[in-house]
């Protein structure tokens, strides 16, 4: 009994202390979106991102952009991708970047994609190093973090930022679902299911709401973050602990759910690249949809609704 | 004027992004050729180390495969012919003269023939091989428990690793000789073995003769081949570089379970 009452008070105190952080989150960030917006705004500014939200995206920002240019390092160590349980099974890879030297000492890249050469000579396969010549290496170094191939680093650099990665995936999933961000702001609603056509067309002809509608996400925005979110994100993690030895001694043979895993590398390299593709597309969103008041948003919390009326 | 105000203003914050950018970029750079900053980094490590043992059952095994997966051929990396006369001397000879050293904290340290070796209680195992590079090989192993051979030296009470002395020179002028270690919940694993054997015939030369270290649940650079000596340690900072291994003496993790 007096555990449960307990239990009940610091629910409470957790709630309390999110809403009292969102209250002077929106203090400062109402200060800050003043300054940043007081001349020639029309409309009023609305609070859109709490500041936890705010803190976290920030954080991903880095984290993932770091875990991205040290994973391409750690790549290059073997800059070839296979499918199935490992990597020589007598089949050839199914992506390849190799450097390959002629009689005369010239080096060139090749790209091989399931048997099919590109000559990609200067990015990749062969790129030049911090002397300027032209050497043998998967991606080019100024795409690696460190610079130099030097694997032993570009482990520490991964496997730090992986754990304050998860640290801030887990703080962000617990809160947007006990402040019911999830629920309020991301999970569609049956007019979102209805509008998804007329959403799709809106962002074919790269129209955006900047009245009421832009306070809310729309329904192929929500479905992107939870995408994203809840399932490349996690995939990314899975995978990524798919090629522990130690880890797949967990559940001897977990592993082959996913094929093996040689092609547990292969779709953490290809779910990197969709996290990419998706960083490209976010930020053409953020650009043709108001640079400013969206990055204004993500920093201040608040975004400046355009009121009906005057439409420029 | 509200205009030009603007225009300075977003110019200025683009400015700032770009600037920003190159000090982060030339930042990580410089954070890396600094000291300090890898030891920081080298907290994931320990994280990483603490939680795989946390969650990882002792004797949990690592997965073993059918002989439908073995790879046609086991991939030699590194060193596939140590430079180094003793060694080689005793290659010529098929190992006939080789002798395991077992030495350190126990109680009787011991001098093992390969038949010695063979006599011990075996295990055979398909494993699958993952080097820290990042590719994966499929090879059928038979070797002795390192878990019996440790009883049979009767560990003193303050052992906590052992350190495994290889034949092979890392330099080529033949100095650097490779090493790595365990730590006794490791080498008491079912799966730890001494291999002799690869895919059904004697070890050959290039994955390690007459003796390499198979550890199922780490990457490939712990399982130190051509094994000459067990040297059992309290604690690793007396060996080498201190770190531990070869390897980790140049920066990698001494536990590479990940």
């Amino acid at each position: 009994m007096k555990k449960k009452q307990y239990r009940i008070r610091i629910s409470h105190g957790v709630l309390r202390a999110i809403h009292e952080a969102r209250r002077i989150s929106k203090t400062i960030g109402g200060r800050l979106g003043q300054l940043l917006s007081r001349t020639g705004s029309t409309g009023y500014p609305y609070y859109r991102h709490p500041l936890p939200v705010r803190i976290m995206h920030w954080c991903n920002v880095v984290f993932l952009a770091t875990l991205l240019l040290s994973g391409l390092n750690i790549f290059n160590a073997h800059p070839a991708l296979y499918w199935g349980k490992s990597s020589y099974r007598g089949v050839t890879p199914i992506v390849e970047l190799r450097g390959k030297e002629d009689d005369e000492g010239e080096i060139s890249g090749v790209t091989r994609i399931f048997g099919h050469d590109f000559a990609t000579t200067g990015f990749l396969g062969a790129s030049k190093d911090a002397t300027g010549e032209l050497t043998e290496r998967g991606f080019p170094s100024w795409l690696t973090l460190p610079n130099d191939q030097w694997l032993a680093l570009a482990r520490r650099w991964h496997f730090f930022f992986a754990w304050l990665f998860v640290i801030n995936g887990i703080t962000f999933v617990t809160y947007s679902l006990v402040s019911r961000h999830v629920q309020h702001d991301l999970l569609p609603t049956w007019q979102d299911w209805r509008s998804i056509g007329k959403s799709i067309i809106d962002h074919l002809h790269f129209r955006h709401p900047t009245g009421a509608a832009a306070k809310r996400y729309n329904v192929l925005q929500k479905l992107t973050y939870l995408l994203v979110i809840f399932f490349l994100l996690p995939l990314m993690i899975v995978m990524g602990l798919g090629m522990s030895p130690a880890m797949d001694a967990l559940y001897a043979g977990w592993v082959d759910i996913f094929f093996g895993r040689q092609s547990v590398r292969t779709i953490h390299f290809i779910v990197a690249w969709t996290l990419v593709l998706f960083v490209f597309v976010h930020v053409f969103e953020v650009i043709i949809s108001g640079f400013w008041n969206n990055l204004r948003s993500m920093i201040t919390g608040y975004y400046r609704v355009k009121s009906e009326a005057d439409h420029e | 004027m509200s205009n030009d105000n603007k225009i300075t203003r977003r110019g200025l914050m683009t400015r700032l992004l770009a600037g920003a950018s190159i000090v982060v970029l030339g930042g990580c750079e410089r954070l890396s050729q600094s000291t300090w900053f890898p030891r920081v980094l080298g907290l994931g490590e320990k994280a990483t180390y603490r939680m795989q043992r946390l969650v990882l059952p002792r004797k949990a095994m690592a997965q073993e495969f059918p002989a439908t997966d073995l790879s046609p051929q086991f991939r030699s990396n590194g060193t596939s012919m140590p430079n180094n006369p003793a060694y080689r001397a005793l290659a010529a000879n098929g190992f006939a003269d080789y002798r395991l050293e077992v030495g350190g904290l126990v109680e009787q340290p011991m001098k093992l023939t390969l038949a010695d070796i063979r006599a011990l209680p075996s295990r055979t195992q398909i494993t699958r091989h993952d080097c820290v590079e990042g590719w994966s090989a499929v090879g059928n192993w038979k070797g002795a428990r390192l878990g019996a051979l440790l009883e049979a030296v009767h560990l003193k009470p303050n052992a906590r690793y052992v350190v495994f002395h290889c034949a092979d020179p890392m330099e080529e002028d033949g100095t650097s000789l490779y090493y790595e270690s365990v730590d006794l919940e490791d080498a008491f694993h079912p799966q730890t073995i001494l291999a002799y054997e690869l895919n059904g015939e004697t070890l050959p030369i290039k994955n390690g003769a007459p003796l390499r270290l198979r550890l199922e649940r780490q990457l490939g650079y712990k399982m130190a081949k051509y094994v000459m000596r067990l040297e059992i340690v309290e604690d690793l900072s007396g060996v080498a570089g201190g770190k531990g291994g070869y390897w980790e003496d140049r920066g990698y993790e001494w536990y590479a379970g990940i």
